[in-house]
């Protein structure tokens, strides 16, 4: 009898399987398409009409501008959230935890139609305030993104270090800013990864808030739903060397600790 | 300032944890100025919470922590004058080797004095230069020899080398004491005896205060200048390494610190002392009949010719150690345990001589078990945290309990005596344990084993409200195990509690 044997580079077959599917062979056709115009020609016509577009390189200018605030938003309500869950002996942390985390097992749908009512009563009308609507909204989708990575980080932070640190003479806030914020960046960094990049397509929420603003998410949409694959794929293209050169520069940013403490990404 | 030459005194200072936990009991201490003092004792004992009152980590629960006479008990760290060595080195990741050192440094203000134009002097507080930051950081990497190594990270050092960077990143700050919390306790053995001659001189030559914690005996006998040997939170004994070593004043401090022997003894005349069967001369004075502790140490006892010797023994084994046998002989029912640089062959009898300056007498701290009790409505009695069987006649002479439980006195009278309280005694001999913890009447951890030679001391704590039961057993167990304790009804000796309206 022959025993079948699995070597270690054959448990990822299924998982090659399901990469070249659905991630590999998609991107080949986004590009194909990006780099061809309706005729199946190649062009760079797509490309070129996207960069001198002052409304479409608007849309991509207010798309940034709407995921770095809802992104500094998100960090300034995570972060001494996280800090109290992480660091404090808060009796009732778990509870606190728990409120942050709950929304997130309840479904996207009825979240934000819950927003939307909210929002409206306070507002009257929705369409009034676009962007502060918008914020509103990814905040409330992403926090719990910003807040878990910031939240491991900080409870890793060694105790002895900030005793250390006001052993040597550092007061409460020398002490958080030279020893707890700097070993805390690893937890920024992939909190920022997690809200900037899906906030920058994400449509989805502010669809559901009746809300006319375009970002990059929306342009796409509307074009596949108007069967143009052409500049659809075109505009995925340039979202997605963008967002690869973010996590270029985010990474760097996070190198010298990833080895010891390991970002989350 | 306080009395004269002391750095640092702690006056009644006590520490009690969140869930109730005694760490630190009555701690009195007097450090003086430049003594390499250690506070030595079992993990668990107290000694690191000692050491984080003095560094400012924790809040002593009541007492005092005087500095150069000034209560410092409620300042933060950062106000102290004081720098501490971490267990684990607590170096910054974040920051290479010269960045961990300068972190003081660079938060420091001094005192600067100038003359200005019209001839005032003018007292400024200024952060320290650059230059002279580089300067005391070189220092500092010169002192734990590790020139040169300014600009690496942290995490490429090896731990004896993240050990010195932790030295220096304390002493860089010229501290009036350095605080080091068993800073050798992780590194190997070969590492760690380096360390210590090198700790030793950086205390010569920097001449600040030393308060040093570890566990292990060898580290604190070989460096300090004064040793406090901690138990259960309160200071065993306080003396140089020589008087620990040589005049213990208990079995604890005698068993933890070095081998010893420990036998009951009888004190039987005039500096006489009875154990193991034999009388030997000795040097401590106790009264006629005093019951005591007698410990010797393994290195104090000589082996001769049977004929020649006080005792008279069979030689179980003997094991090469090195520099010396570590013999183990048979006397009767005891085990004596001999260290020599001759050996004897196992089987053979030998003889034994113990010099009166060898012999150490203690007096017994616990000859018997004291509680305080409640008898109960089923003519048990209710003491350290358990309910046991007693005999509640005895309570009263020549009484009586009839068939519904009701005491009847001698004289008639019907008694209930549910309520009641009661002290009891029971002596040290009389408790035994058992591994089926509900078949005592209280349930405990062994919290202590002393071997006397031919049986052990032990001391088992119950959990509830820490009652200590103290016996002798023939049989080893191990510590921390958790058992039942069981007394026979016979051996529960009760009597009445004398109120005060209790003696009219």
């Amino acid at each position: 009898m022959k025993k079948i044997r699995f070597n270690r580079s054959q448990l990822c077959i299924p998982y090659a399987v399901f990469l070249v599917l659905f991630v590999i062979a998609p991107l080949f056709v986004i590009v194909y398409y990006a780099f061809t115009n309706g005729e199946g020609n190649f062009t760079f016509a797509n490309f070129v009409g996207f960069f001198s577009s002052t409304n479409t390189l608007g849309t991509l200018l207010y798309s940034f501008l709407l995921s770095i605030v809802t992104t500094l938003v998100c960090l300034i309500i995570a972060y001494p959230t996280a800090y109290i869950l992480a660091r404090s002996n808060f009796k009732k942390k778990y509870v606190l935890l728990l409120l942050f985390i709950l929304p997130m097992w309840i479904n996207f749908t009825l979240r934000i139609t819950a927003l939307k009512e909210i929002l409206s009563v306070i507002e009257g009308n929705l369409a009034a305030y676009p962007f502060f609507n918008s914020v509103i909204g990814m905040t409330f989708d992403f926090l719990p993104f910003m807040i878990l990575p910031l939240y491991t980080s900080l409870l890793k932070l060694d105790n002895s270090l900030l005793e250390a640190a006001a052993d040597l003479g550092g007061n409460k806030f020398t002490v958080f800013l030279r020893i707890t914020l700097p070993l805390s960046i690893p937890g920024i960094v992939s909190g920022v990864t997690m809200v900037l990049l899906p906030s920058m397509t994400n449509y989805v929420v502010l669809d559901m808030l009746y809300n006319s603003t375009y970002i990059m998410g929306s342009l796409i949409g509307s074009y596949f739903s108007a069967y143009d694959w052409n500049n659809g794929s075109m505009i995925s293209l340039v979202l997605l060397i963008i967002i690869f050169l973010v996590t270029l520069v985010t990474n760097r940013f996070s190198d010298k600790d990833t080895n010891s403490r390991g970002a989350v990404l | 300032m306080g009395k004269s030459g002391n750095i640092i005194e702690l006056i009644d200072v006590k520490k009690i944890f969140d869930d109730e936990t005694v760490a630190v009991d009555c701690f009195n201490l007097e450090v003086k100025k430049g003594e390499f003092v250690t506070f030595l004792g079992p993990s668990g004992c107290g000694k690191t919470t000692t050491l984080r009152m003095i560094a400012g980590f924790e809040l002593p629960t009541s007492g005092k922590i005087l500095l150069n006479g000034e209560d410092i008990s409620r300042l933060p760290p950062n106000k102290r004058p004081v720098n501490t060595v971490f267990q684990k080195y607590a170096l910054f990741p974040h920051l290479n080797v010269y960045e961990n050192i300068a972190f003081g440094l660079r938060l420091k203000k001094i005192e600067n004095t100038y003359a200005d134009k019209d001839g005032k002097t003018i007292v400024k507080k200024q952060k320290l230069t650059k230059a002279e930051i580089d300067k005391k950081v070189k220092t500092a990497l010169e002192i734990v020899d590790l020139e040169g190594f300014e600009k690496r990270g942290v995490s490429t050092l090896s731990g004896g080398q993240q050990q010195r960077i932790a030295i220096a990143r304390a002493i860089v700050n010229e501290p009036e004491i350095l605080l080091l919390d068993e800073p050798l306790g992780a590194l190997d053995l070969k590492m760690r005896k380096e360390m210590q001659i090198e700790l030793k001189k950086m205390h010569k030559k920097l001449g600040i205060t030393f308060i040093y914690v570890t566990h292990d005996q060898e580290e604190a006998l070989s460096m300090s200048d004064k040793i406090v040997v901690i138990n259960d939170g309160e200071i065993q004994q306080i003396g140089t390494p020589t008087e620990i070593y040589n005049e213990p004043v208990n079995t604890f401090v005698a068993d933890f610190i070095g081998e010893s022997n420990i036998f009951n003894g009888a004190v039987v005349g005039k500096l006489k002392v009875k154990f193991c069967g034999a009388t030997f001369d000795c040097l401590d004075d106790y009264e006629i009949n005093q019951l005591v502790d007698v410990v010797v140490r393994p290195e104090d006892i000589k082996i001769c010719a049977p004929s020649e010797g006080q005792l008279k023994g069979k030689v179980i084994s003997s094991v090469f150690k090195g520099v010396h046998y570590e013999i183990t002989v048979a006397i009767g029912k005891f085990e004596i345990i001999i260290q020599s640089t001759y050996t004897a062959a196992a089987g053979s009898t030998i003889g034994l001589r113990i010099e009166p300056d060898g012999i150490h007498l203690m007096e017994k701290v616990y000859t018997v078990n004291k509680y305080d009790g409640v008898i109960t409505k089923n003519n048990t009695v209710e003491f350290g945290d358990g309910e046991f069987e007693c005999d509640i006649t005895q309570l009263y002479a020549g009484s009586h309990i009839d068939e519904e439980g009701y005491l009847i006195t001698a004289q008639g009278e019907k008694l209930d005596l549910t309520g009641t309280e009661v002290t009891v005694e029971v002596d040290t001999h009389s408790i035994q344990m058992t591994d089926d913890e509900a078949a005592g009447g209280a349930q405990g951890n062994i919290i202590s084993m002393i071997y006397k030679g031919d049986h052990y001391r032990y001391i088992v704590r119950t959990e509830e409200n820490e009652e200590d039961y103290v016996f002798s057993c023939p049989d080893l167990w191990n510590t921390g195990d958790l058992v039942g304790i069981i007394i026979p009804k016979d051996k529960i000796k009760l009597n009445l509690k004398v109120t005060e309206e209790g003696k009219e």
